[in-house]
Order: C-alpha cells, then structure tokens, then sequence
C-alpha cells in the first residue's frame, strides 16, 4: 500500500529513513507535491541530489519509478508512444487475403500494435508511480509544449485512439540543469524548487549518512574543504556526490586528517579540471599547509 | 525573540483562507507587488498558491514563504525577487497594522537611559561573535542593541541608508581580515560577507521600524531598485558573480541555436538515409529522414571602449563573446581609448575573467595618452587596419557610451565602415535615458546602425541571442 504522507515533518522523517537528508524547503515542496498532485520542476547544478529526490520519493512513497531521460531530438515517438510498424505489415501480410481494408484498419491501430514508452506507462499504470522526467532543458521546446497536456491533466492524446486518462495520479518530478530558459507555460503548471548546494550542517550529515565509519573531525575538516573550494571560482564546483566519493577515499586510505599532504593526493576526487586543479592547489592546498604549521608551532 | 521582532508573519487566517478572507485579499496584494517587480504571477498560479497554504501550517513563517516561493516564484531570479518582496511586503504589512491599533513596542529603543548601562565594548564582542556565526536570532537582537548604543536615536541622519554604514563602521564589521585587532577577535580574520548583510538587513529593518513609530505613517513604498540587477559596474567588482553569469549565459546560449533551428529543421528530405532507412520496413519509405540545418556562424569584429567609465561592461561583454567564440567563425576584438589595439589573443590565452581584466588594464593600455576617448581617430585606426577583411557577411559590433569629450564625432568614417561590413551594432552600457545628453553624441551614430541599450545582463543576452540566430534577415 503506497504510503500518503500527512505533514511536512512526516514527508522529511520519510525521506530521512530512505538515506535522502532533505533541506527544508525541499521536504516541503515535496510534501505540496504529494499533496497537490503537481509536478515539481528542480533546478539547481550539477550534482545536488534532484535526480536522488526523485528516487528517494519512489523509495518512500513505495512507488515505482518510471524514468524519462531527455536528451537533444527526444520526440513523442520515443517518449510517449510509437506504433510497432513491423507487426503492422505483418498483420497486413498474413491477412492480405479475405479481410476487408476496414476491418484490418480497425485492427492494426488497436492497442495490441502500441509500443508504450516511459511516459504513456506512467499514465496508464495500475498502482500509482513516481514519473521523472530527468534534464528537461536538453529538449526542444518542441517537446516540452507536448508535455503540456501530460502535466496539467495527466492525460494523453493518440489520434487513432483517443484520449487515455491517468488511472492514478503519479508524483512527477522534472529536472533541469538550467542550460536554457524553460517556457513560462511549462513552469506554470509546477511547483518550483531551486536545489543549491547545501549547508555545512546538512552536508555533514549526508557525508556521515553514507561513510559512517569515518572519524567525525575528519569528516567535519572534509565538508569545510569543500565548502572552501565551492567558493572559488571552478568551472565546475565539487559536488555532493564527490564529496562522499572523498568521505570513502580517505576511509580507504585511512586518513586520519584532511591535511595539505592528503588533499593534494586526493583532491582529483573532488576537482576535475586541470586548471581547477592548479587554482585549488594554490588557495586550498596552501591554507591547509598553513594552518598544519600554525597547529605544530 | 523580543516583541514584534517576528512580526514580518502574514496574520493567522480570519476565519478560513477562502478567496473574501482578508488573508486572500493580503496574498492578492502581495502578488500584485510581484508583479510589479516583473514576475509572471497568473491566475493559476495564485489557485495553486491557495492549495498549497491550505496544506502548511499558518504560523511557520518558513513553510508559508517557501509554500508561496513555491508556487509564485519560478525561477532563481525570480526567487531573489521574491524574497525581497515577501520580506518587505509582510514587514510593511506588520507595521501597518501595528499603526492602525496603535501598538508601539515596549523598552529596548529608548537611548538616553539605556545607552548609560551598555557595555560598548562587550556590545561589540557579541556583535562580532553573532556575526561571525550567522546566526540569525542572535543579530536581529543585538541590531536593537546596536541602534541604541551606537545610532544617535532620534537625530539619525534622516536616510537609513546612511545611518547603517555609520553604525557598521562603528562596530567595525568589515570582511577583509583585521591584523591591527588580537587574534581571538572574530573580526580579525574578516568576517563573512553574507552575514555582514544580513546584519545590515537588521539594522535597516529596526530603523525602519523606529522611524515608522516616530512619525506615525508608513513612508511610500518604493519599487526594487533596477540597479540591483545591473551589469557590475565598478570594475573588478565582484569576480565571482560576474563568472557566474558568464557561464550560465555560456550555456544558455550555447543551447539556443538547437532550439531555434526546430522549426526549420524539417526542410530538406535526406533522400540517402531515408531509402536506407526504409530496408526496416521492406522498402516502403515510412520514415522520412532530414537533413538538418546548419546554423550561422557569424564573422565578428568587436570594438570596446574601456575608458573608466565603461571598462567593466566592455570586459564583461568581451569575455561573454570570447566564451562563446564556437558560434562564430571568426572572432577579433579591440579595445580603444584614443587609439586602439587588439586583444584577440588575451582572450585565447586567458579563460579567467580576473586575469583577463588585469592583461587588459596592462598590456592593452592602448596608448592611452590623455584617457580621453576620441572616436574619430579610432575610426581612421580601424578601417585602416581591418578595411581589407570586412564584406557584407561581417558583423561589426561597437561597445561604448559616444561620449566624445567634445572631440569630433567623424560619423562620416563610422558610416564608411558600417557600409562594408554586413551588420553593425552599437551596445551603450548607459540607461537610454542618458543618451545623447551632455557629450554624448550617439544619435550621429544611431543612423548607420542598430543600437541597444546593454546595461543588465538580460538585455545583453537578448542582444547575443539575436546576434547567433540562425538566418536573421537581409545579410544571409
């Protein structure tokens, strides 16, 4: 029996149990979302956890994930539904004698010859499910106005069959990376939910949630290190993600403290880019070397 | 929590949130603000914001603003917006009601007596730790404290503004480190400079209050100053946003061209792929297949003044091209002040905006002699050097304000070069209200070309959008 949170509070404990840590407004607006039905766009960088909500939902909602990933060119053919042509000519072949065009006709638009793609299981599943529609920004607008119908109504329209009506609600969860201006017509009918990088605090509870073993000053230097290094100016910031990567790097090495010679061996885990890398080294690399000195004089 | 500290809370429903309580006519009216500030705010958002605080609990403030953030704000833009807007709305709103029941708050503010029992210097400590820390509840206190100690109650200088820099002077809150002050101070490293902010929001917000209660009315309301979104103006200004921006416009950018091709793309039958394609289905062509749309790549001749007056915008702008120089065939730029020069190469070596700003402000002194900007000559120098290369599918761009110091504008060249190269277009990092006021001369200017006004980055992502759309008009 899926599982209908009742308060925010619930919502957050729920998420908490499934080994997601929500931050406020994101318990809330996924409460709003269960609540209310509507879609939630997220957006925020790379790495943030928007994809791990959606999964975190399915997990705690007891639901099952139906997962759309976009790209460039995506189209309803792929998305949605598609006719299974080659069954068709079959169809056709096998019966080419004694039918009636008519009847054929009536035949191979049926739903037997329908391919369901992610979007159409979404709709037409028995048991409510979680829909994530991952990195809508990388599709065309094309695209997205067709998705209009699907999140406002929940219903969809194939011209040889009709409409077909959600039979349950799914909780819909749409990411962006915000590499392009979504449509005011597409934003309109969801909730919105800017995910940022998190606060120290929460993050060290993530860190902790999946390294446990690691010692609690190590892991508290690690979160700060990488708080530090977000603040630079990168091409592409360290996200939550690599900060576990790190967390279970040093557990392996077994590190006993984030100090300049362990983050210069290890800071490839969190810093991708060779001049990133270079940046870091300098600014980071040499605090840490300082405040190390600063400790032993 | 002292008193009406908290009270920027929308009031407790009256009766039910339904559409004729006050509370619906209060979101109404703060949705009304928001759209003010320029934020879409539709009938069914307002319907979904009315589910959605049907579902939260009225008295966390939190939950009611990320309710309405939620479903009102939809953008992170938008979201900077709004937070502005809801605090001030629901401040506003607070004192109001405070005026009309004629409460006032007890104690606290009142200098003569308490200014005898503060300890200054322990005042100072707290602060700094409470700033140091963020901690929210802990400077909205002692931002009380701080007015009374060291505010001059009462005979403040009339603009808030100004009484909350002298107070965070005073106090010596500062974000770059203090070596003078012992080491244990939590303002000798430097503090942060968010939670300086959000310090001075609390100052501000007290005195706001206290002049509310001094003169009994609320002042007129005042609309989100457009400054706040501006370009950075002063020149390394703030390094970090500026990248920001230029990465996000990079990306946005760099996806555009796709989108805009959509409706084109679907032109020309690729007869190859499509009869290969049609083997699946036993060479009956089901599938048609197109060949796609190239988009256009645009040759760009950039010309930047980098006077002090307009440096940042020009460097900003010249790096938000160099970051996008894919889209373009051919990329040079040059900087002038009197004279020109080129800086096409800084920009291949250097990816970082600081350092580019630096080699700039450098090598690129442009033989700047008097740092007056003389446009005629740099006309004369231009076409001189790059006469031989423009042709009608260049696309000259010109950044500057026309300010010619009263030298001569020599529009004359200007039309030359504008009659070789394909397109021209002039950007003026000043509002248009300043155009052509004083020295400035760009109506000579504005004949032979397009010119637009770039002084947010919104309006200079409109003008790049135009510039890599695919097929635009009469040149191609």
């Amino acid at each position: 029996m899926p599982v209908e949170p009742q308060s925010v509070e619930e919502i957050a404990e729920g998420l908490r149990g499934v080994g997601y840590l929500p931050g406020d407004s994101t318990a809330l607006v996924a409460f709003l979302a269960a609540k209310l039905g509507k879609p939630v766009l997220v957006e925020g960088p790379a790495g943030v956890g928007k994809t791990e909500l959606a999964k975190a939902l399915s997990r705690y909602l007891e639901r099952r994930l139906v997962r759309l990933q976009c790209y460039e060119g995506l189209d309803e053919a792929k998305a949605l539904y598609e006719w299974n042509y080659r069954k068709q000519l079959l169809r056709i072949q096998t019966e080419e004698r004694g039918t009636g065009w008519d009847q054929v006709q009536e035949d191979i638009f049926s739903e037997e010859f329908l391919l369901p793609r992610p979007l159409m299981t979404a709709i037409d599943a028995e048991e409510p499910v979680v829909l994530l529609i991952d990195e809508i920004d990388k599709t065309d607008q094309e695209f997205e106005a067709m998705l209009l119908e699907l999140l406002s109504d929940f219903q969809i329209s194939v011209p040889e069959l009709g409409r077909i009506e959600a039979r349950t609600r799914p909780v819909a969860v749409l990411t962006s990376n915000n590499s392009r201006e979504l449509t005011e017509a597409l934003k309109r009918r969801c909730l919105y939910l800017w995910l940022d990088y998190p606060e120290l605090d929460l993050e060290l509870q993530i860190v902790r949630l999946h390294a446990p073993e690691l010692d609690d000053t190590v892991a508290r230097k690690l979160v700060e290190v990488v708080h530090r290094v977000r603040e630079l100016d990168l091409k592409k910031p360290p996200s939550i993600a690599e900060s576990i990567d790190w967390a279970r790097a040093l557990l392996l090495l077994g590190a006993e403290d984030v100090d300049a010679d362990v983050f210069r061996e290890t800071m490839s885990i969190i810093v991708k880019h060779r001049t990133d890398l270079d940046t870091v080294a300098e600014r980071v690399g040499v605090q840490l070397g300082g405040l190390a000195d600063a400790r032993r004089g | 929590m002292p008193g009406a500290a908290d009270a920027g809370c929308p009031a407790p429903p009256d009766g039910g949130g339904g559409p004729d309580s006050p509370t619906a006519a209060r979101i109404l009216s703060f949705a009304e603000e928001l759209r003010a500030e320029g934020l879409s705010v539709g009938t069914a958002e307002l319907l979904d914001a009315f589910d959605a605080l049907a579902e939260v609990p009225w008295a966390q403030r939190e939950s009611v603003r990320e309710a309405l953030a939620a479903t009102l704000a939809k953008s992170q833009e938008d979201r900077r917006v709004f937070e502005l807007i809801f605090d001030r709305f629901f401040f506003r709103a607070a004192e109001e009601e405070a005026l009309e029941r004629d409460v006032r708050e007890q104690g606290g503010i009142d200098a003569s007596d308490t200014h005898a029992q503060i300890d200054l210097d322990q005042l100072r400590a707290q602060i700094a730790a409470a700033v140091a820390e963020g901690d929210g509840g802990a400077m909205r206190d002692l931002a009380r404290l701080a007015i009374a100690a060291f505010g001059r109650q009462g005979e403040g200088s009339g603009v808030i503004g100004v009484d909350v820099q002298r107070i965070r002077r005073a106090l010596g809150l500062r974000s770059e480190p203090q070596p003078d002050l012992p080491p244990d101070d939590p303002r000798a490293a430097g503090l942060p400079r968010d939670h300086i902010r959000e310090f001075e929001a609390q100052l501000r917000r007290e005195l706001e209050r206290a002049m509310i209660e001094r003169s009994r009315k609320l002042p007129p309301s005042r609309p989100l100053n457009e400054l706040d979104r501006a370009l950075p103006s002063g020149p390394l200004q703030d390094l970090a946003a500026v990248h920001r921006i230029v990465t996000q416009l990079k990306r946005r950018l760099a996806t555009q061209g796709h989108q805009a091709r959509g409706r084109r793309r679907r032109q020309h039958v690729d007869m190859r792929r499509t009869m290969r394609a049609s083997l699946q289905t036993g060479g009956v062509p089901i599938v048609l297949k197109h060949r796609p749309v190239r988009p256009r790549r645009p040759e760009i001749f950039v010309l930047c003044d980098v006077s002090t007056s307009v440096t940042s915008a020009s460097v900003f702008f010249l790096s938000v091209l160099h970051a996008l120089h894919d889209a373009f065939r051919k990329l040079r730029s040059f900087v002038f002040i009197e004279r020109i020069s080129e800086v096409t190469d800084i920009f291949e070596r250097e990816r970082n905006f600081k350092a580019v700003s630096e080699a700039i402000g450098r090598d690129a002194g442009v033989a700047d002699v008097s740092g007056y900007t003389d446009y005629g000559r740099v006309w004369e120098e231009f076409l001189a050097q790059i006469e031989d290369e423009l042709h009608p599918r260049a696309t000259v761009i010109v950044l500057g304000d026309a300010r010619t110091n009263g030298r001569d504008p020599r529009a004359d060249l200007f039309a030359a070069i504008t009659a070789r190269a394909g397109r021209t277009f002039w950007l003026n990092p000043e509002p248009r209200l300043y155009w052509n006021y004083g020295d400035s001369v760009i109506a000579a200017y504005e004949r032979y070309c397009e010119a637009f006004e770039c002084w947010t980055t919104s309006q200079l992502e409109d003008f790049v959008k135009a510039l890599t759309r695919p097929a635009l008009g009469s040149t191609s």
